[in-house]
């Protein structure tokens, strides 16, 4: 059990670059599987809550874009969200690695008035930048065209009920169309992030390069998979740890659905599932 | 292909390009394409029949059975679907093995798993080492046909389950009320019943089921991944075609053959959805 510690304090930040340098070679213990596959969930972690934080903003402005009257609005918005959705984010990812590499490696200098900060676009290779920026903006077409479903579905009720109190602009949308599309679309919403959470799994099959061998939980899985020649341990210590995301997921968002819920009767109120008949993706 | 492709480095512009997209290299490119709707054509009845297997399984009247089914439908929702391709071939490979080496070298004693490597003897490998090439190539597109019909047979079996529960109570009540038997019931009521419940979701799979395919390359398969790859890197001038990195316009090519097919399969569905629901008590129906 000490080894056990032993192992955690070697390789449970591996897969940032703390601990030990070398992965283990031969006689890989159970502990050795379970710590270095958890120490890559870090990274789906990271990719997938960041990309759902900034994605939840821009899938607002997509939404809302592509709801335009204005073709100036709707059109690229409808565009973004075709290419996104329609193909494949496996694809995408080499796509945009390809593309990434194509650059001219370049340095930026952004003024931010107390600090300069230097962009080098030697960093969309990489793949905690890069890989970010796709996750980012699959997931922001994704949600953008749940959120549109919402917004068209906003009762006609309430838009006239705001009319007659005089909420207009800014605070109309606030106050009402907002809410209310985020109740309607929170469900498949939920799917979409736990989806998410499953698509980062995806980042070091492509070009990204896991460097200095710094990857994800599947990454470290397919290397012990190779190592031992024996699929049966590590494939289902990535399967435990993704089901334990996936309930941890779908009691966050249970909660925000509650809260989203909580000025409407007992009885019409919805409670979440992951929805069964109707998967999202 | 063409003759004045004898040598490519004296020609140039459209000539050149005719002669480069030619080559045999770029043909199994092309052939690859085909590979794709192959897997697309066999993966979803398969997908299809696994689905069922589940949803029924998963309302069998036998406590075992049941949490089977239900466990199988429940296990795509919390683990990512390429865990299941990574692991589904190597494991099934290493089953079939250990099988028919128990039953063809069972007079050798040694133990398979040998620290590190899975030992088994010449006459249980899968295919026999003495099999040629084409027969590994279907060996393994089959192991990833199965990979796909099992994560997608799961999909399929969450959408058909939800689409049986989606049934009219009223309907299976009526046929109990005249003695039909369970089968009965099932087979006459609940199955011709289901489909209208279950189109969106199998659509919405159907979509899925494409932009899943581009995966067949982490199975090793040779497929337009790997020619993307293989064909846009960098080619020095040794080669008959140098040219530089070109990977970005090649997987470019793949994002528009997967968007037309995207877009192709949804104006179809939208068809078919619109087909389906006229004459329904539903609001497309009405319009329609």
């Amino acid at each position: 059990m000490s080894s056990c510690f032993q192992t955690l304090s070697d390789y449970g930040l591996r897969s940032i670059g703390y601990g030990e340098r070398l992965l283990p070679k031969a006689d890989i213990t159970l502990c050795e599987q379970f710590v270095l596959i958890g120490s890559g969930m870090i990274w789906n972690i990271y990719f997938a809550v960041l990309a759902l934080l900034l994605g939840f903003f821009f899938a607002t402005v997509l939404a809302l874009g592509k709801n335009s009257n204005l073709s100036l609005f709707s059109a690229p918005c409808r565009l973004f969200i075709f290419i996104f959705r329609g193909s494949p984010l496996f694809i995408q990812f080499f796509f945009a690695y390809d593309l990434f590499v194509l650059l001219p490696r370049l340095g930026f200098d952004i003024d931010l008035g107390f600090f300069v900060v230097t962009v080098e676009t030697r960093w969309l290779t990489k793949a905690w930048l890069g890989a970010l920026i796709v996750l980012f903006f699959n997931t922001s077409a994704y949600a953008g065209e749940i959120f549109y479903g919402a917004l068209r579905a906003v009762p006609s009720q309430d838009l006239e009920s705001a009319d007659a109190f005089g909420f207009t602009g800014i605070k109309k949308f606030r106050r009402i169309i907002w809410p209310t599309m985020l109740r309607l679309a929170w469900p498949s919403y939920t799917n979409e992030a736990i989806f998410m959470f499953h698509a980062t799994t995806l980042v070091f099959f492509t070009g990204f390069p896991a460097w200095q061998q710094k990857g994800d939980a599947i990454y470290y899985a397919s290397y012990f998979a190779d190592k031992t020649f024996n699929p049966f341990v590590p494939y289902p210590i990535v399967g435990f740890y993704f089901i334990l995301l996936t309930l941890l997921i779908i009691g966050l968002f249970s909660l925000i659905n509650r809260r989203l819920n909580k000025h409407l009767p007992t009885n019409e109120r919805k409670r979440l599932r992951f929805n069964k008949h109707n998967l999202i993706r | 292909m063409f003759n004045y492709c004898v040598d490519p480095k004296a020609i140039e512009g459209l000539m050149w390009l005719s002669c480069y997209v030619t080559t045999a290299k770029h043909m199994s490119f092309y052939f690859s394409f085909l590979v794709v709707i192959g897997l697309l054509s066999l993966a979803a009845p398969l997908a299809m029949v696994f689905g069922f297997a589940g949803a029924t399984a998963s309302r069998s009247n036998f406590r075992i059975i049941r949490s089977l089914g239900k466990g199988y439908l429940a296990m795509i929702r919390g683990i990512p679907d390429i865990v299941f391709f990574l692991f589904i071939p190597i494991a099934l490979d290493q089953a079939f093995e250990y099988l028919r080496h128990k039953v063809l070298c069972f007079d050798v004693t040694e133990p398979i798993r040998q620290g590190n490597d899975f030992v088994v003897c010449a006459a249980a490998k899968l295919p026999l080492n003495t099999a040629g090439e084409w027969v590994h190539d279907i060996y393994g597109f089959s192991l990833a046909l199965l990979a796909f019909g099992f994560v997608f047979g799961a999909f399929a079996g969450n959408v058909l389950s939800g689409a049986m529960a989606a049934v009219p109570k009223s309907q299976i009540e009526t046929g109990e009320a005249y003695g039909f038997s369970q089968s009965q019931i099932f087979r006459r009521i609940l199955i011709p019943q289901m489909w209208i419940y279950a189109l969106p979701g199998l659509s919405n799979l159907w979509m899925i089921l494409i932009k899943a395919t581009p995966l067949l390359f982490l199975l090793g398969i040779e497929d337009i991944v790997y020619w993307a790859k293989e064909l846009g890197g960098i080619k020095t001038g040794v080669y008959e075609y140098p040219h530089p990195d070109w990977r970005a316009w090649y997987f470019g090519v793949l994002m528009i053959f997967y968007l037309s097919l995207t877009y192709l399969s949804q104006s179809v569905l939208d068809k078919i959805s619109a087909r389906l629901s006229q004459g329904q008590a539903t609001m497309a129906g009405k319009a329609g």
